[in-house]
Order: C-alpha cells, then sequence, then structure tokens
C-alpha cells in the first residue's frame, strides 16, 4: 500500500546515499509530512538546500528543488521567495552549512523576515566531509579536526535566530518526530522566517568519535536529555545540566514579512499595476 | 520622438537592463558601481520589479540566480573585490545554467587597490574569474549609449544561452555623462525566457539541450519538479558520477556559446580601409585611442583602429584578418597587459604586436597612444 507521504518523493532516487542509522531520512520525512499536514500545493512548493549530507535531501524530494554552493541556500531561496511571492518556499541546511560559511546569511535572512521556512539538521558536525568540527559541535566533544576536544564555544542557533530577528523560532529532535513535524508545520504557518533547529543523529562522523556509534543510543540521548519548554522553563538552574536541551516553540510573533513590505514599495513607487 | 537626456554610463546602464526584461537586481555598493544599485532602487519598483540590498557580494549573487531560477530576468552589480566574491556562484551560473547578468564597473586592483579609479584589469578575471571549466560571454561599453545597448545585448544574451554574462564596463564609461537619445521600447529585441517544449507526461527533461545545444529550463513553479544543482547532471538534471556525462557536459556548456561566436563577437573598425596599423582598445581607452589615431592620421600615419564590444568570446577572426594586412598592431589597455596576450595568441606571429600599457590610475592621454603608434611605426620599442 502506497502511504500518503509517499507521492512526495522521487521513488526513482531512492534508495538515499546516507549511512545506516542516519539522522536525516527521519528530518526529510518529518518535513513533507509537515507539507502534507498543511496542504501545500506541491507544484508551488520549492525545496532549497545548501551543501552537505543533509542538503541531499532536495534531491529525493519531488517538488522543484535545488540544491545551492555550501552556506548559500538562504541567499538563492531569498530570491526565489521575492520572485515568486505565491511559492512556499522550505530550505534544508546543515550546522556547518548555516552557521559558519552561511551565518552572515542566516543572521540577515532572520533579519529581513523573508517567508522562508529553515530547517537545520543539526548533527554537531561536518557530516558530508568526514567529521570536521561545526560551530555547532559542544565544546568538549570531539572531530577529526579537534582530537582533543573541541575548545570553541558552540553556537545555540535559535538564541542566534530569534536575536537576529527571526519571527519562528523552535528546536525538536529525530527523536520527537510527530513534535518535530509539529515544529516544522508551524514555521510553515508563520509568514516570515521560521526558524527550526532539528537534533538529528550522524552515527558515522560524530558519534564514532564520542563513543556514541549506535544511532539507536543517539536517539536515547535525545530522549532523555531534550525537556519540552514549558518544564524547561520551570527546571531549577542547577538542573539544567550541560547535556540537558529545551525542545518546542521558543519564539513566534507576527511581523511583516519582506515580500509584503516590498509590495509597499511597489505601490509607492507606482509600479503596482506593471 | 524619445527625447535625449544627460545621463551617466551607470545609469544607462540601469535603464538597459530595465529596457531587456530585467525585473529583480541584488547587490551591494561599491564604488565606481553604486550608482547601479542606487538607480535599480529607484525604478524597479516603478515597473513592479524588485530591488533588495543585501548583506554582501556572495549573496547578491545568490538572490539573484534564485530571482532568475523563478522566472524573473535578473542582475547584480559590482566592482572589485566585490567581483571576486561573486565568483563561486558566476561558476553555479555556467554550471546549472542560469540566465543572469553581472556588470563589473571596473576599477584598479588587486585588493582594495584605487578604489575610485579606473582600470581595465578585470579582463581575465572576468574570462576566467571562477574555478573549472566553463565558457564566458563579456561585452564592453564605450560610451553612454553603448551602456544601454550593451546592457540590452548582456540580457538578451544571458537568456539565450541560458549562462551567466559579464557586462565588463570600467570607471571612466561608468561615471562619464553623456547627452543619450534612448531607443522606443518598439525598436528593442527582447529574447523571452527560454520555455519547455513538451510536458512532463511527454518525458520533459529540463537540461535537455534544443537544436542550439542550449536547454528550456523550465522555471520553479510551473509544475516540472525540477531538480538544480551544481554537481555535474545529466539532461534530467540530476548529478551522475560519470566520465561521459562530464565529458559531454562541459563540451556542450562550451560549444553552445562557441557554434554562434560570429554572431555574438562585435567588433567595430574605424580608419581600417588603407590602415597599414591598427590600435587594438576597448571600453573607456577605446575613447582615447580613437583620437590619438586621428591624430596620427593627420600627421599621415595610416592608422586605424579595432574596437572590441565582445570581450569573450575573443574576436579571433577579426584580429586574424587584420593581422593579415597590416605591418603592425598596437594593444592600448589600461592595465599591465592583458589583452594583448590574446591579439598575440590570434596574430601568431604575422605582424608585430606592441603594448601600450598604463596601470597608475590615470586614464590614457591620447598622446601616450600616439607615441605608441609613433614607436610602432618605427619598428618597435628601441
Ligand atoms: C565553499 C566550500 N567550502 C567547503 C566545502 C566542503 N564541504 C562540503 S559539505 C561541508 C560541511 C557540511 O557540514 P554540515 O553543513 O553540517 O552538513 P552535514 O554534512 O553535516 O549534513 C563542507 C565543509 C564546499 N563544498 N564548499
Ligand atoms: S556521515 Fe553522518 S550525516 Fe552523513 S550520511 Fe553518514 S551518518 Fe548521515
Ligand atoms: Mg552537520
Amino acid at each position: 500500500m502506497e502511504r500518503s507521504f509517499e507521492k512526495y518523493f522521487r521513488q526513482n532516487r531512492l534508495p538515499h546515499l546516507w549511512c545506516p542509522g542516519c539522522g536525516n531520512g527521519i528530518v526529510m520525512k518529518a518535513i513533507v509530512q509537515a507539507i502534507e499536514k498543511k496542504g501545500l500545493d506541491q507544484d508551488k512548493t520549492v525545496i532549497v538546500s545548501g551543501i552537505g549530507c543533509s542538503s541531499r535531501a532536495s534531491g529525493y524530494m519531488d517538488f522543484d528543488t535545488l540544491h545551492t554552493a555550501h552556506g548559500r541556500a538562504i541567499p538563492f531561496a531569498t530570491g526565489i521567495k521575492l520572485a515568486n511571492p505565491e511559492l512556499n518556499v522550505i530550505v534544508i541546511t546543515g550546522d556547518g552549512d548555516c552557521t559558519a560559511i552561511g551565518g552572515n546569511h542566516f543572521i540577515h535572512g532572520c533579519r529581513r523576515n523573508v517567508d522562508l521556512t529553515v530547517v537545520l539538521f543539526n548533527n554537531s558536525i561536518y557530516g558530508m566531509t568526514g567529521g570536521q568540527a561545526s560551530p555547532m559541535t559542544p565544546t568538549h566533544k570531539k572531530a577529526t579536526t579537534a582530537p582533543y576536544g573541541a575548545i570553541d564555544r558552540n553556537f545555540d542557533a535559535c538564541r542566534l535566530a530569534e536575536a537576529a530577528g527571526a519571527t519562528y523560532v523552535a528546536r525538536s529532535t529525530a527523536f520527537h518526530v510527530q513534535h518535530l513535524t509539529d515544529m516544522i508545520a508551524g514555521g510553515i504557518d508563520n509568514k516570515g522566517f521560521s526558524f527550526i533547529e532539528a537534533i538529528c543523529q550522524c552515527p558515522t562522523s560524530f558519534g564514532r568519535k564520542n563513543k556514541m556509534a549506535d544511532p539507536a543510543k543517539m536517539m536515547m540521548w535525545m530522549r532523555d536529555n531534550a525537556v519540552m519548554k514549558a518544564a524547561w522553563d520551570k527546571l531549577p538552574d542547577d538542573k539544567k545540566t550541560e547535556e540537558k536541551f529545551p525542545i518546542g516553540l521558543f519564539y513566534n510573533e507576527s511581523e511583516t514579512d519582506y515580500a509584503t513590505a516590498y509590495n509597499e514599495v511597489i505601490q509607492i513607487a507606482g509600479g503596482a499595476d506593471k | 520622438m524619445s527625447k535625449a537626456r544627460l545621463m551617466q554610463g551607470n545609469e544607462a546602464c540601469v535603464e538597459g537592463a530595465l529596457a531587456a526584461g530585467v525585473r529583480f537586481f541584488g547587490g551591494y555598493p561599491i564604488t565606481p558601481s553604486t550608482e547601479i544599485a542606487e538607480g535599480m532602487a529607484k525604478l524597479l519598483p516603478t515597473v513592479g520589479g524588485k530591488f533588495v540590498q543585501m548583506e554582501d557580494e556572495i549573496a547578491s549573487m545568490g538572490v539573484v540566480l534564485g530571482a532568475s531560477l523563478a522566472g524573473k530576468k535578473a542582475v547584480t552589480a559590482s566592482s572589485g573585490p566585490g567581483i571576486s566574491l561573486k565568483q563561486e556562484l558566476i561558476g553555479y551560473a555556467a554550471a546549472a545554467e542560469i540566465p543572469v547578468v553581472i556588470v563589473n564597473v571596473q576599477r584598479v586592483g588587486p585588493s582594495t587597490g584605487q578604489p575610485t579609479a579606473p582600470s581595465q584589469g578585470d579582463v581575465m578575471q572576468a574570462r576566467w574569474g571562477t574555478h573549472g571549466d566553463h565558457p564566458m560571454i563579456a561585452l564592453s561599453p564605450w560610451s553612454v549609449r553603448e551602456a544601454f545597448d550593451t546592457a540590452v545585448m548582456a540580457v538578451n544574451y544571458s537568456e539565450r544561452f541560458r549562462t551567466p554574462v559579464i557586462l565588463l564596463m570600467d570607471e571612466i564609461v561608468g561615471h562619464l555623462r553623456e547627452k543619450v537619445e534612448l531607443p522606443e521600447a518598439s525598436a528593442i529585441e527582447i529574447y523571452p525566457r527560454r520555455k519547455p517544449t513538451c510536458s512532463r507526461a511527454e518525458g520533459y527533461q529540463p537540461f535537455t539541450p534544443d537544436k542550439d545545444l542550449v536547454p528550456n529550463t523550465a522555471n520553479f513553479g510551473e509544475g516540472y519538479h525540477i531538480h538544480v544543482t551544481g554537481l555535474i547532471h545529466d539532461d534530467t538534471g540530476f548529478p551522475i558520477g560519470s566520465p561521459k556525462i562530464t565529458r559531454e557536459v562541459t563540451k556542450r556548456l562550451h560549444e553552445k556559446i562557441d557554434i554562434a561566436r560570429d554572431e555574438i563577437t562585435h567588433v567595430e573598425e574605424y580608419f581600417m580601409d588603407d590602415a597599414e596599423y591598427a590600435v587594438v582598445a576597448f571600453g573607456g581607452t577605446a575613447r582615447t585611442a580613437y583620437e590619438a589615431v586621428a591624430n596620427a592620421r593627420k600627421k599621415g600615419i595610416k592608422v586605424g583602429m579595432v574596437r572590441l564590444i565582445t570581450i569573450w568570446p575573443f574576436a579571433d577572426k577579426a584580429i586574424k584578418k587584420i593581422a593579415e594586412k597590416v605591418k603592425g598592431i598596437l594593444v592600448a589597455e589600461l592595465n599591465y597587459g592583458q589583452l594583448v596576450g590574446e591579439v598575440e595568441r590570434v596574430v601568431a606571429g604575422k605582424c608585430p604586436v606592441e603594448l601600450c600599457a598604463k596601470y597608475d590610475m590615470t586614464i590614457f592621454e591620447p598622446a601616450e597612444i600616439e607615441a605608441g603608434i609613433d614607436e610602432l611605426v618605427a619598428g618597435g620599442k628601441a
């Protein structure tokens, strides 16, 4: 029996190239389930990705899809949305793609409040290039370029997005699939820059280096350490240990999105009927 | 009748792009190209188009490629350091066959160089400024009116060949003010966005080349569910690690431009009918070269000028023809010597080729090029 979400995949491009146990497939499926839930028109939805293991997802999804250059998905997506605001534009990016090489585009995308839904696949590592440290590799964790443990401090991409002006900010994990789907669906609903951090496992490049090579164990780590926002807010500080992190909707405010604001510019300039 | 207006080269470039159907611009300010961004910010919304100031030139390049994929004709403009930042995504446009125009109002480099001073030092960057094998079209205007005309041409070529086109201006023409009469809209030929020739059900593939070797790729949002990537891909648009496809795609990208080379390589000749010597120049420098040639003629030297409007692909045929008939060629360029290498390659020893180079942040004086002509006539440098 064909499951309802299967029509959103390019069956002839599968199986995917991800390692066994990789979390990317779970997050990709959560995205299409959010799309299905929101009833987005498949012909009017564009998936834009950067470069990385996670960014290969665009090729498997049956929409107009764009696999850009490393870090540049948000500028391309901005151009698509402004050129044709009737399109739903969803961005797939990795922790390195979004917060290292694409960091500047990320904060300015948030600031402009372009109506995009950005899903960051956070596996805490540069997966595709074989396990180098990213700006979201937690301090003290190991990577091929941090063989003695990272001394860099890591970004909290959600706090970064909120501070930069994103109008919808949420986090979930590959373990909490239903919750993740809901968080993405909420982002699609928000008419503005929506950012969803999806924590997912990379057993090959991150797990093996950090005594968590078993993908099931990595997911149990998510189960055991993720704390729903409402509970997190009540948690005393001494219980917020290094491994624990909040998930849920952190921020959602309605603000005029960029394309709508630009329509006013066109009105003022007298180009509305052109 | 359109009225004559006093305008700057950069402004004419904006007018030309709009006349050619451009409805999207993304940019970041940098002298001496800034007036193009400012002009676009002012005029685009008056025709229902959009302007966006991005956080840097990399983003500017990305945003115009996204807009183009979604169906809008799109332009970005920059200079020196900004063009260097755009390079990776210029290659993306070549690989993914996305129509786009990049205006480079050249200034003195390398690095921050001389920010407000004229130069023609980006001739080779225009040709090779991204990694890997790729073809390139670059046009260079010498007047304000021609800034308009080449802007139209650049947009048309980008659409026709689905390739990035560089409008290689220089500070001289960019900031030059002249009285110009722009053509009526009805007199301007516009190359429309190419359209898919069949439906998905009929087996549409977004990168199947047409007879002219250019694909009829759909825009996003038209129901074709296309995939666009900077990875080497076959007709389906999907990446494939095949030596055969890699070879075929690389070849086709070059050949789609090569087979139209005669048509897109524009060269103008002045005083060449009886010329025994020729000065080769382009852009703002050609204005001075023209005066130098006219002065030399008054002194009785049979010298003419060959002006390249199309810089890339290089005018092999025209230069070869001239090398057959003249006793010597002088290449005048505002750099340490870039185009001269191409002229030498094509002339291949048929006549002497001398370089008249200037790279001191000032424009040529006619006397400097005249001195070059005198040396050429006297049989080369002492
Ligand atoms: C300009 C540029 N620099 C470097 C690379 C090499 N590169 C490819 S993917 C990648 C890291 C990807 O990490 P991330 O964004 O976290 O994605 P993941 O593979 O973990 O999903 C790097 C450094 C590149 N493709 N382009
Ligand atoms: S390297 Fe990591 S992120 Fe990449 S496919 Fe393998 S498990 Fe997934
Ligand atoms: Mg990663």
